[in-house]
């Protein structure tokens, strides 16, 4: 017993005055479950070519991530975090109060988000209000009130869409998805009531309330962030719709179809070009402080940004990332080269 | 099996009562009726785990084999721009997939067009100029030879190509042209499925036909030492103590309440505290498999103290006795004597809580070991992840071909689970000693 509890003491003590000393050579990076296919790609390949070790990458999500990535400087905090939205001004006072004063951003490209149902039912032309209608907790009623949402079945929104019962699967409110579906499809279909656009001047807290909030009676049924589990759910209940991201209809295009939204269908295309209306932009965050430190954020960097990852036909673009227009891309990879931060005037939320 | 009827007609002694001969008859049809509820339940157990067997294994099968496509390479360093094979800077900067592009090209030579040829170039891994590389890197007398290698298709083209050959092709992945490519390579014997390497040899990768469950069963391996190294003797310590040596008061009864509760707090929990005290106060690295190890100890450890108590009751008092009555002290009683008798069912104990160990998620989702690391750790301070994990990791992935990885992973996890136990049960029928 003796023997035990001394290799155990040992062991212990051992442990803990090594680790703490220790230094990092692998990039660790946090964040966006969006971006996560993309960017572990770019680290596979950039460990495959450089030899290195390959950067480490946790799907944290996007709030997550960059509330890991703004607690400081030094060894034990994430050298970069994806988002699948920008940065907030709360975030970025965040980083700054922590030290984490330059701040690299970098926007890689564009994500559709698709509003899906199994093939074989036919596919749906939806329009964003149509959607506010069907998802908000409260919607204005003929008067004009707001009131808790009535609507039950497709066809009490609009005479065109089927008799069916609105019952749409989509991901939790953790996610960033679902913020970016609330902000484009379900806010763009709000602004399109005149009285509720006025609010947005008057008073922004409530027309947020109004536009963002989703309806809790379950009709939208949260199923979670994998989104693999809804297209499975959507194959097995076809009358339902689902809410994922392009990267998973583009690879069970055999399985589900993407509703047209206001007549767009979203392709490729459509969403590079923007004429799909539910798209957002991808980014991820550097901490200029660890770049020269950490070794390999240069490399990495210098992969991620280069024409052949992000370019029209790089290898992000076919795992299903809709890239930046030309133009851009060679301006940020530039600005990437560089190590240009941010400076703290964007207009950030 | 044996119907009612029959057994309700046995002959009984004829000087009888009426009354006795309906009575037997209910109670035999009683304890018919009981023996099946009890058949029907062990059926259903069965029919479960059937369903669970025959579902994952049909689906993962397929992930054990993979299609390779037969490409002539042509090793010219000139052209690759490589003077010498041991400088990393001209071997990082080299057009490796160039080597299997103009093998691919010869070998269908009548494709032309930009898009042409890039669906041309898509019909082979991503990975497959690196892993020219490191061949080439493992042979340097390779160097400007000719040979024909068999290069990993890509995910898209595996799936379409193992569907045919069930006689049920995935084609919405495939073009029409890639499927007529595809048909030409098989009539000349240039595309196969063969066993997959990848698949015991990598770590995690996003390209399917590149991923391994490698990286994660060495992540296990190192995980599971540490917590073995850890909770096996403080558990069996602290069940000796209080076995043995503590006095039974109030405290020592608060202790084993406190036992038995943490024996049943959800492991996410042990997650949180591995994070507010591993890594915010002690400064541990995240990802590690000596932070994993460190949580899990604090999650098997309950159950490790519980089933040793168990073992060390179950040995007779009159053995204790005997010792002391021979002149031996407490300790030597202990030591010479209990601990010996009762380190089999320990053993066992600290089996199942390993294998209770290596199904978890949960708290490793804490510690950031639910990430993707394609480097397969070589020591107890690299990052690694573990194969739950790993199987939780697939199952997100969008790429159609990682369904069959995702039940492979699950049929290895299950054979490491189906080894442990029994050996669990192994040492508990070979080592236990009845009294």
């Amino acid at each position: 017993m003796k023997n035990y509890l001394l290799t155990t003491a040992a062991l212990g003590a051992a442990l803990f005055t090594s680790q703490a000393a220790m230094a990092r050579d692998t990039i660790e990076i946090v964040g966006s479950s969006t971006v996560y296919p993309f960017a572990t790609v770019v680290a596979e390949r950039y460990g495959r070519g450089s030899g290195g070790a390959t950067p480490k990458i946790e799907a944290t999500g996007s709030g997550g991530g960059l509330k890991l990535f703004c607690s400081g400087v030094g060894a034990s905090f994430p050298d970069i975090t994806n988002s699948s939205r920008r940065i907030k001004a709360s975030e970025f006072a965040l980083c700054q109060s922590n030290g984490v004063s330059d701040i690299i951003e970098v926007q890689i490209g564009f994500d559709g988000i698709v509003i899906a149902n199994a093939k074989g039912k036919p596919a749906l032309d939806i329009s964003r209000r149509d959607l506010f209608l069907a998802l908000a907790k409260q919607v204005p009623s003929d008067s004009g009130a707001l009131i808790d949402n009535p609507y039950t079945r497709w066809s009490q929104i609009n005479p065109a869409l089927p008799d069916a019962a609105i019952e749409v699967l989509g991901p939790p409110p953790t996610s960033g998805t679902r913020d970016a579906f609330a902000e484009l499809a379900l806010e763009g279909g709000c602004k399109s009531f005149p009285a509720i656009a006025a609010m947005k001047k008057s008073d922004k807290q409530a027309y947020k309330t109004v536009c963002h909030t989703v309806r809790e009676d379950g009709v939208y049924i949260e199923a979670g962030e994998n989104d693999n589990l809804i297209v499975q759910k959507l194959e097995a209940n076809p009358s339902a719709l689902g809410i994922f991201g392009f990267s998973f209809l583009d690879q069970n295009a055999d399985k589900v179809q993407g509703s047209s939204i206001e007549g767009v269908e979203p392709t490729f295309d459509s969403i590079a070009d923007k004429s799909y209306p539910v798209s957002r932009p991808l980014y991820f965050y550097v901490k200029k402080a660890h770049v020269g430190v950490v070794p390999g954020i240069e490399g990495f960097l210098a992969e991620f940004t280069s024409e052949k990852a992000w370019g029209d036909e790089g290898y992000l673009a076919e795992k299903g990332m809709i890239p930046l227009p030309r133009a851009d891309r060679f301006a940020l990879a530039a600005a990437v080269a560089s190590l240009t931060a941010m400076t703290g005037e964007e207009p950030l939320k | 099996m044996t119907e009612p009827t029959s057994q309700a007609a046995r002959p009984t002694p004829t000087d009888h009562s009426a009354t006795i001969k309906a009575s037997l008859k209910r109670r035999y049809r009683a304890e018919t009726r009981f023996r099946w509820y009890g058949r029907i339940a062990i059926a259903f157990g069965l029919a479960a785990v059937l369903v669970l067997f025959v579902d994952i294994i049909s689906k993962g099968h397929g992930a054990f084999k993979t299609t390779h496509i037969a490409v002539p390479v042509e090793y010219d360093l000139a052209q690759l721009g490589v003077r010498d094979l041991n400088d990393n800077q001209q071997l990082a900067l080299a057009d490796w997939d160039a080597l299997f592009k103009s093998g691919l090209r010869e070998l269908l030579p009548d494709v032309s067009g930009r898009s042409a040829r890039r669906e041309l170039y898509r019909m082979v891994s991503n990975g497959a100029g690196y892993d020219l590389k490191d061949r080439l890197q493992a042979n340097p007398r390779l160097a400007n030879q000719r040979e024909q290698v068999w290069l990993s298709a890509d995910d898209d083209i595996d799936t379409y190509f193992k569907g045919l050959l069930d006689g049920d092709p995935y084609t919405a992945r495939v073009t029409e042209q890639q499927i007529e490519w595809i048909d030409e390579l098989r009539s000349a014997g240039q595309i196969r499925t063969q066993w997959n390497r990848n698949f015991w040899t990598r770590g995690d990768s996003r390209e399917p036909e590149q991923a391994g469950i490698w990286g994660a069963v060495m992540g296990s391996l190192f995980t599971l030492a540490i917590t073995f190294a850890l909770s096996f003797p403080i558990g069996v310590s602290a069940a000796i103590y209080l076995e043995e040596f503590a006095p039974r008061n109030r405290f020592t009864d608060f202790i084993e309440i406190n036992i038995n509760n943490l024996a049943a707090v959800p492991s996410i929990i042990f997650g949180l505290l591995g994070l507010a005290i591993f890594i915010n106060f002690f400064g541990v690295p995240r990802s590690i498999p000596i932070l994993g190890g460190l949580v899990l100890t604090l999650m098997t450890l309950p159950t490790i103290i519980i089933t040793s108590r168990a073992a060390i009751k179950a040995v007779p008092p009159s053995i204790r006795e005997a010792a002391l009555g021979m002149g031996a002290s407490k300790h030597q009683v202990v030591l010479h004597h209990v601990l010996p008798l009762a380190m089999p069912g320990m053993l066992t104990g600290a089996i199942i809580g390993m294998a209770q160990a290596l199904g978890e998620t949960a708290p490793l989702l804490m510690i950031g070991m639910v990430a993707f690391i394609v480097d397969i750790p070589q020591a107890f301070t690299d990052p690694a992840t573990v194969l739950p994990v790993q199987i939780f990791l697939w199952a997100d992935s969008p790429e159609r071909a990682f369904v069959e990885k995702t039940s492979a992973a699950i049929m290895v996890l299950l054979g490491f689970l189906i080894i442990m136990n029994t050996t669990a049960v192994w040492i508990r029928k070979r080592l236990e000693r009845r009294w």
